[in-house]
């Protein structure tokens, strides 16, 4: 039971890291296309400026708990996507420094160096993850010892790839429509529009992602066996109808919000599909890495799990609360007289 | 090269320099948190000034210090994973506690302070402050009880062939840890206080803010005192602990490798891997007792102990003749800053040799966790796990390739971090960007 109840909040946490550093991630990506002059790219970083450390942490969390409740899987995880991981964190870290950087030295030579940092560590993350994420619904060359087979390039298959431009147009398109909450005039209306040309590009990546997971994956495994789970699939698919609905009615917090629970949505479809394995190997299911004793057992002990979701129970609403308080807080649009970074 | 030796040359390159801009955002977080309470409390402007101008500095060290801790979380399982999978139970719920309960509130207040001067009364963005102050040494706590555990694992069971989790309170409350918290954290605090005190030395000789950088410098003065005496007097009770828990970190230490009562010092001395190259002009008894305070107590020597189970001696001995010659000088330094506080323009000498003592404390950080460290070696979890039995399955080219842009990629951002902090010491208070 506590395996399981850990299980679904690994999946939530990892949720709501793509909600919300997805609009980051997304926006500097979309910086280079939408920012015509120095004041609307100070109005992208301001834009993101208050909240992407606390978006950020959401993914030391996720790392964390993985580590923490299934450390056999964080093991094979981390060591067996060692190089993607390692992409992963430069990119991260050159994308940190770039916000707190960049606006300290008025040269434009020194600002193009962090704008440069800014898209590629934008990039990278939200092609890595959505590879990295694929590999593993598709399954990873995992031995009984859990130690995984092939490098870099063996993730770039056609699949992972597919994963990987899936995760990028999500972001974009969230960062979009963050934008068009936090910016005023042209640029608002830039990005309103991108986000509504996004829209049936990635609605039709999502469809055929869907197709496409049937055929390369188990995920619909526990679908079959329990129709009435398909019931979740409402939330994405609801999320993305009602992102086009507000985006025409101008609503742009209710589609960013449309768009965030999408965004969960997708991910908890996966999660629920890859139940109760974390990481699934592709040459035996039995040495797949599991919540439960499916396979090879990942999870801590009892005392444990117990532990810790006594700290989840108390802290994360705790977290929710003040990292709300702190979006109300900022929720205005970007004016000149806001800008830090 | 091998997996296992690149490992711990990036595990040790990665913290280092982590740790590089940790203490000062420990230490000057909560000194920032101070003036705007003073700004509060009187109302003077000074005080807004100071928080804003030391607030600049510390938020370019701030940044460094978040993205590369990043990098730490991930080692374990990137580099470490046979560690991970043996140990997570305990190690990892550490870590994750640290993130939910600690890490969350600092990152998130930051943007709030850096955003909030506007949006938030004085004394609401004073307390917002405090937060991430609080947080952030919250942070240490746990980062340095997971790190007790490898130095001192208490509260576990060896079960389903791993190390689990039986007694949460013991691995919480071990007296080895908090005496590293204490030591980090009065180290943290002579590195804010250094830090202040030798930029408010280096305006003050060159005539500029006067009024700013004398008020800036009696509280550089009074921290680094203060901090710099208690860390001298609490590690030696941490050395003690460690000559109960780790004895043989503490022959590494001192180079001993006669067990014997009434151990002596030696004024003069040259370690080696298997014994002193050089050991002149003894102090009968002075290691036993700066070790257990007794001078009859028995001191356990290196000859004792397998080669196999010793440490690097040769590091571990000068690194901590290093971080203890370093906790000599501060405090008299500080003291000295101290009690001509009020008259420092009378001693432009001293003025500008403070500058030169930032790195100080610095030094001496870094140091003392190369003596915790290298003197727990062989072991990752000490007495429990071997750290050669610790290291992923991973090929030794990947950790070259990592390693290589890890010490690339951090020296450019250490560069820049090190030119933005010289031109923000430069432009003074009061300067637009």
């Amino acid at each position: 039971m506590l395996e399981t109840i850990w299980f679904l909040l690994w999946g939530v946490l990892w949720a709501v890291y793509f909600a919300l550093d997805g609009f980051d991630l997304g926006m500097g990506m979309l910086k280079p296309f939408l920012a015509r002059d120095e004041y609307e790219k100070r109005v992208i970083y301001n834009a993101a400026g208050p909240f992407w450390d606390g978006n950020e942490v959401w993914l030391i969390a996720a790392g964390g708990v993985t580590f923490a409740a299934f450390p056999l899987a964080y093991a094979a995880m981390f060591s067996g996507l060692y190089t993607a991981l390692m992409l992963l964190l430069f990119a991260l870290i050159v994308r940190g420094v770039s916000f707190e950087f960049r606006s300290k030295v008025d040269s434009p030579g020194w600002k193009a160096i962090w704008d440069g940092c800014q898209v590629v560590g934008s990039f990278l993350p939200a092609l890595l993850l959505g590879v990295a994420f694929a590999n593993i619904f598709q399954g990873l060359p995992l031995d009984q010892n859990q130690v995984m087979h092939g490098g870099l390039l063996d993730l770039l298959n056609p699949y992972g790839l597919a994963g990987g431009v899936l995760f990028v147009l999500l972001f974009l398109s969230h960062g979009a429509l963050w934008l068009s909450i936090k910016a005023e005039g042209d640029l608002r209306e830039r990005a309103a529009s991108t986000a509504a040309k996004l829209w049936p590009v990635l609605a039709a990546v999502i469809v055929v992602f869907l197709a496409y997971t049937w055929f390369a994956t188990k995920l619909f495994t526990n679908y079959m066996a329990n129709p009435a789970l398909f019931l979740i699939l409402i939330v994405p698919v609801g999320g993305l109808v009602m992102i086009r609905v507000w985006l025409a009615a101008r609503r742009f917090w209710a589609a960013w919000g449309a768009s965030a629970v999408m965004i969960i949505g997708v991910t908890l479809f996966a999660v629920v599909g890859l139940f109760p394995a974390i990481l699934p190997s592709s040459l035996n299911p039995a040495w797949s890495l599991t919540a439960t004793d499916a396979g090879i057992k990942a999870s801590s002990s009892p005392l444990t799990l117990a532990i810790m979701l006594g700290v989840a129970l108390v802290f994360v609403p705790i977290v929710i609360g003040y990292q709300f308080w702190v979006y109300k807080t900022f929720s205005s649009p970007v004016t000149r007289e806001d800008l830090e970074y | 090269m091998d997996a296992i030796l690149l490992s711990r040359l990036q595990f040790a390159a990665a913290t280092m320099f982590h740790f590089i801009f940790v203490p000062l955002t420990l230490g000057l977080s909560v000194l920032i948190a101070g003036m705007e309470t003073a700004y509060v409390r009187t109302g003077k402007e000074l005080y807004l000034r100071m928080a804003k101008f030391w607030g600049k500095l510390f938020l370019i060290n701030f940044v460094l210090g978040v993205v590369t801790g990043i990098t730490l979380e991930f080692q374990f399982g990137t580099n470490w994973s046979r560690y991970s999978a043996y140990v997570g139970d305990i190690f990892g719920s550490l870590l994750a506690i640290e993130a939910t309960a600690a890490f969350f509130l600092e990152s998130t207040f930051i943007g709030v302070w850096v955003f909030g001067w506007k949006k938030l009364s004085p004394k609401a963005h004073a307390t917002v402050a405090w937060l991430v102050a609080g947080a952030g040494n919250l942070s240490a706590v746990w980062i340095l009880i997971a790190n007790g555990f490898m130095q001192n694992p208490l509260g576990y069971v060896i079960r389903n062939g791993r190390a689990e989790l039986n007694d949460f309170m013991a691995v919480v409350l071990n007296p080895f840890a908090w005496q590293q918290f204490a030591h980090t954290i009065l180290g943290a605090f002579c590195v804010a206080g250094f830090f202040v005190l030798g930029i408010s030395a280096w305006h003050l000789a060159r005539k500029s803010h006067e009024e700013f950088f004398n008020a800036s410098l009696r509280i550089g003065a009074g921290v680094a005192l203060v901090a710099s005496i208690l860390v001298a007097v609490q590690g030696h009770f941490h050395g003690n602990e460690v000559a109960r828990i780790q004895p043989v970190k503490l022959a590494a230490m001192e180079s001993h490798w006669e067990t014997r009562a009434n151990a002596p010092m030696y004024l003069l001395q040259i370690p080696g891997e298997n014994g002193n190259v050089l050991e002149a002009l003894p102090v009968p008894s002075l290691l036993s007792i700066l070790a257990y305070n007794d001078p009859d107590a028995v001191v356990k020597g290196l000859n004792d102990v397998p080669a196999a189970d010793r440490p690097p001696v040769v590091i571990t001995f000068w690194a901590f003749r290093a971080m203890v010659g370093i906790g000599t000088i501060m405090p008299l330094i500080a003291l000295f800053a101290w009690i001509k506080r009020r008259d420092i323009a009378k001693h432009p000498w001293f003025l500008k040799l403070l500058p030169w003592a930032i790195p100080l404390p610095y030094l001496g950080l870094q140091a003392g966790w190369v003596v915790a460290e290298v003197g727990r070696q062989p072991w990752i979890v000490h007495g429990l796990m071997r750290t050669s039995d610790a290291v992923s399955p991973i090929a030794g080219g990947q950790v070259g390739f990592s390693l290589a842009a890890i010490i690339v990629l951090y020296t450019l951002l250490g560069a820049a971090g090190f030119f933005l902090a010289g031109r923000a010491v430069k432009q003074g208070p009061d300067a637009a960007h």
